[in-house]
């Protein structure tokens, strides 16, 4: 069974960077463009791991992503994410709303790959493998 | 033979008289049963202005030059005939403000002045010097005439080599006489009735013995007035003396008659029999003719004994200012000069009594009271009885100034006549008459004024008067009348400034009139008085007005204990009298103090009067102040109040103005403040920005960059795709970054621009030339409304440009689709020329209008799907519009979207054109 991701991003390219990496890696890729979206596309299929840019139109990511967290059918879902604003401040908004992993732009695609992989304790070789 | 036992033993027996009448005087007071207060006794002690020199000096000077004796007594006769009202308004004034001298009334008057207490009481001292020397030369001269009996020659050489030591013992002895009846305790309302009642003792008796003297010789030597008339008609060397007008003239009358007015009112003693001692102000209007009657009566036989003397005498034999002695001498009439003797030294004593206790006063209170408070030696807030300190301060002044009044008798009185003397002291003593008389009458006397128009004054009276004396006698060299110091005519003290023409006491007083009276005057029209003044002021010209209510310049409005205030004032006068006037006042105001109860403002008050009576006014309101918890506010402090605050006025509007620059500063600081942080902000977003929209790009090339590298077998068509990707982001890399650094350097001012007239319709059209390809590509319809003659702009072409293809790119993003349509227009309006595209999209919201111009906005319905600009765009047009001089704005266009206008200044060369 394949593991799903939703990916939050507005900006266009970089979702079709991440759609790539996320196929190329096994997984089942939905992409929400906006805040909004993307809180009705979790409730709606409860992804493993949602990868989520901060800057948002509509619902910023840290609404979205402490909207995911407070939702008990969301508990398992992980979320990495993905911001463009590099400062601490904005790494300890994020952890500190429930994220799981914080990852700045521009990002090293493999080492993006091994952080979602360790989240869902998945071996490289089995991630591969399915 | 008369023994010197016998003179000694009856002048001693005399002052125990005295002594006893002072004695039984103040016994009867403290029973309640005064003996001051009646109108004759107050009368007859006011009666102290008839010393020696009108015992025995009248007499000299009517030998000398006939009626010039008379205008002393004119003096005060109309003083107090005429204006008496003079003396009720100042009886009043004192008793109101409890003023127990003179110099206590000039220091009140002008603001309660310390220093110029301290001046009068100096001036008082000095100038009373030679009157004191006065009384002692009599009395030595008379005591030495008596113990030569029956011989009468003139001079006191007469007496042997003790004459100078009798003098100094008279001195010491009255020193004592006056300690005991002046300084016996200290009083708080400086009453003596006991001297009082001496004082009116010696005033019969002196009138007794020198009636019974002139009756003597014009009833016993010669056959009633008549017959001492007509045989001193018939000698006409003395029928001059029978009419005014003798070597001074008139002039010299009028002179006098001033002088002694002044005199009446200013010489201390009188001031304090006749203001201090008054107990009741109606007592008043008995003297004013029973005063002038003495003097009438004890003038009657002035002129029969001179003629008399001088009929007897024609040689010279005796003294003229002894005859009232010498005729009964020579006629052997022992009782009578005995008596003639005593009547001599009622009159001196008297003086030298009333005018020692009022000089010890002023001494005490004004100048070393002062002194001591002011250096720290006398601790208010320290416990310790301070009334005995007084009394020691007191009876040292006393003794210093009877020996002060012995050195001048040793220096100068030799070579003057009685009355000479006694002249001297008079226009020192007039020296207060403009600041005691304008004080009462004009409120606009000051302070100044009055300190200045006294010292002048008085250095005028010792440089006139004083100094000369010394010079008569040999103390100084002759040379210092003759030639003037240091040979300078023009300051020869007779004929200051080469005034000559007028005798030596008219030539003093016109100077120093002149110097008082005018500094005076002048100063107090220019100088700005303070409020204590002018109320002190007010409360003495308007004595009457404001003493029917109540009876004091101010209100006490801080706390103190009863207790406290009793202590305090018991320190100065003893407890025992402290206590009682308490207790007096609590009864007179029917009520009872507990001690440790709050002191009203009226036992304040009560309280400080009672004090100002000890230690003068000036002293005691520091005192009570001093123990006054809380802050005194009083009419005079709300006046200082009013007056510093009107001072203040000035500078505190100046200090307003500054206050509101400051205030303006601060909020212009505040603002830049509150920029700054908003800068601040802005900054951390413009940085978070850039960093965000720089890092947009970046992502997406490294990302498949990588994506390419890792994944060789990625289909062509996707590898071209990303390979197109990486290839526009990273235009949008450059063109981002080339925008902030375009942005930076034209916040900063450090853009390059080329300024120069252009000509706006070839700038349009080259540019929609240059954006026909990307117009063709969307398909969008320009519409170009480009007028004739459009008048040249003064731009930098390409930043002109750049502007136009940043908003035509824009209204190519935006405009409606599939549709689209923009319009690009040029019109000359009032502000110069303007620029408009616009598009047929969905328009601007009107709450972003403003910020769309801010650098990197976005607004929020902006489609994802929309090409992105860099967020800079508008930013650098405004930037570039607003250098032009012009303004940049969006609104609602024709076409339903959005209408970016912006107009710029036509050339200047344009409009002069």
């Amino acid at each position: 069974m394949s593991h799903s991701v939703l990916v939050v991003e507005d900006e266009p390219n970089i979702v079709l960077s991440l759609q790539f990496i996320m196929k190329q890696a096994g997984f089942a890729v939905r992409v929400a463009e906006d805040g909004d979206k993307a809180v009705r596309e979790v409730t709606r299929k409860v992804p493993d791991i949602v990868l989520l840019d901060i800057m948002l139109p509509k619902t910023d990511g840290f609404t979205v992503c402490e909207t995911i967290k407070s939702d008990p059918r969301c508990k398992k879902v992980k979320i990495i994410m993905l911001s463009a604003k590099s400062r601490d401040a904005d790494r300890e908004k994020a952890l500190a709303l429930g994220a799981d992993d914080f990852i700045t732009k521009p990002f090293s695609t493999r080492e993006l790959g091994d952080r979602v992989r360790q989240l869902l304790g998945l071996t490289t070789d089995s991630a591969q493998a399915s | 033979m008369v023994t010197t036992w016998l003179v000694v033993g009856v002048s001693f027996a005399y002052l125990g008289l005295l002594f006893a009448i002072a004695f039984y005087g103040d016994k009867r007071a403290e029973m309640g049963g005064s003996l001051a207060a009646n109108p004759y006794i107050y009368t007859l002690s006011i009666a102290v202005f008839c010393t020696s020199w009108t015992f025995y000096g009248s007499v000299g000077l009517a030998a000398q030059s006939g009626l010039d004796f008379l205008p002393i007594y004119l003096g005060p006769t109309l003083v107090f005939i005429l204006w008496s009202f003079i003396w009720i308004k100042i009886i009043r004034i004192c008793k109101v403000n409890r003023i127990t001298s003179i110099a206590d009334f000039i220091s009140a008057r002008y603001g309660k002045s310390t220093a110029l207490g301290g001046l009068v009481a100096i001036i008082a001292v000095l100038g009373t010097m030679p009157y004191i020397s006065l009384q002692l030369k009599s009395i030595a001269t008379s005591f030495t005439l008596l113990l030569n009996y029956p011989s009468v020659a003139p001079g006191l050489e007469a007496g042997g080599p003790f004459a100078f030591d009798t003098t100094l013992v008279v001195a010491l002895a009255l020193a004592v006489f006056a300690i005991l009846f002046g300084t016996r305790h200290i009083d708080p309302s400086e009453h003596h009735d006991g001297m009082v009642a001496a004082i009116a003792f010696e005033s019969v008796v002196k009138l007794c013995a020198f009636l019974a003297v002139g009756l003597f010789v014009t009833y016993g030597i010669h056959n009633g007035f008549t017959d001492l008339f007509e045989k001193a008609a018939a000698i006409p060397e003395l029928s001059q003396n029978l009419v005014v007008g003798g070597e001074g003239g008139y002039g010299r009358w009028i002179t006098m008659i001033l002088l002694s007015m002044a005199a009446i009112i200013c010489l201390p003693r009188q001031f304090h029999i006749t203001v201090v001692e008054n107990v009741d102000e109606s007592h008043m209007r008995k003297a004013v003719w029973l005063f002038p009657l003495y003097l009438l009566v004890i003038n009657i036989f002035v002129l029969p004994i001179a003629l008399s003397g001088k009929m007897l005498f024609s040689g010279g034999q005796a003294d003229a200012d002894m005859f009232v002695l010498t005729l009964p001498i020579v006629h052997d009439q022992m009782a009578l000069a005995l008596f003639a003797f005593i009547g001599g030294l009622s009159a001196a004593t008297s003086m030298v009594i009333v005018a020692a206790i009022a000089l010890s006063t002023m001494v005490c209170n004004n100048l070393v009271m002062p002194l001591l408070i002011h250096r720290g030696r006398v601790h208010v807030r320290e416990g310790g009885d301070v009334s005995r300190l007084l009394l020691i301060i007191r009876r040292t002044s006393i003794l210093l100034i009877m020996l002060l009044g012995y050195g001048y008798f040793r220096i100068a009185s030799e070579s003057y006549s009685l009355v000479t003397i006694g002249l001297v002291s008079f226009a020192a003593a007039a020296q207060f008459a403009p600041a005691i008389i304008g004080g009462i009458f004009w409120t606009g006397a000051a302070r100044r004024g009055a300190m200045v128009g006294l010292a002048l004054g008085f250095l005028a009276w010792c440089y006139t008067l004083l100094l000369p004396s010394f010079a008569q006698s040999g103390w100084l060299p002759i040379s210092f009348i003759e030639q003037g110091p240091w040979e300078i005519g023009l300051l020869k003290p007779y004929a200051l400034f080469g005034l000559e023409g007028f005798d030596q006491l008219s030539h003093a007083l016109f100077w120093s009139m002149l110097l008082n009276i005018g500094s005076y005057v002048i100063i107090s029209l220019l100088t700005h008085q303070s409020p204590l003044e002018r109320i002190q002021g007010t409360l003495f010209v308007d004595v009457f007005k404001h003493t029917e209510g109540r009876t004091g310049s101010h209100y006490w409005e801080g706390t103190v204990t009863v207790a406290d205030l009793e202590e305090l004032v018991s320190r100065f006068v003893g407890s025992a009298r402290a206590q009682k006037a308490f207790e007096e006042f609590a009864r007179r105001n029917d009520t009872v103090f507990k001690r440790g109860q709050v002191a009203d403002s009226g036992l304040m008050n009560y309280a400080e009067k009672l004090l100002a009576g000890a230690i003068g006014s000036a002293t005691a309101r520091v005192m009570i102040g001093s123990i006054v918890k809380g802050e005194i506010v009083g009419i005079d402090e709300v006046y200082r109040i009013i007056d510093e605050t009107s001072q203040a006025i000035e500078y505190s509007k100046k200090l307003e103005q500054k206050s509101i620059e400051l205030e303006d500063t601060t909020r212009q600081l505040q603002r830049a403040n509150d920029r700054l942080k908003e800068l601040d902000a802005l900054k951390d977003d413009f940085l978070s920005t850039i960093s965000h929209e720089l890092r947009t790009p970046l992502t997406s090339i490294r990302a498949f960059s990588e994506i390419l590298s890792d994944n060789p077998n990625v289909p062509d068509e996707e590898r071209h795709h990303f390979l197109s990707v990486i290839a526009k982001d990273s235009e949008r890399l450059t063109r981002l970054i080339d925008q902030i650094l375009d942005l930076a350097k034209m916040e900063a001012g450090r853009m390059q621009w080329t300024v120069e007239d252009v000509d706006p319709a070839i700038v349009v059209r080259d540019t929609m030339t240059l954006m026909d390809g990307l117009l063709q590509d969307k398909n969008v319809d320009l519409i170009l409304d480009l007028p004739e003659n459009l008048p040249m702009v003064r731009v930098d072409r390409d930043k002109f440009m750049q502007v136009l293809i940043n908003l035509v790119s824009n209204a190519v993003k935006f405009c409606g689709q599939p549709e689209g349509r923009i319009a690009v227009t040029l019109a000359v309006v009032e502000t110069g020329l303007q620029v408009t595209v616009q598009d047929n999209g969905k328009g601007v919201p009107a709450a972003n209008r403003d910020r769309i111009f801010d650098k990197f906005h976005r607004s929020p319905g902006e489609s994802n799907k929309a090409p992105h600009g860099t967020g800079l765009g508008l930013a650098i047009c405004r930037q570039i519009i607003t250098f032009f001089g012009g303004r940049i704005w969006v609104e609602e266009g024709d076409l339903g979207g959005a209408a970016f206008s912006f107009s710029i200044p036509v050339s200047r060369n344009e409009m002069a054109a």
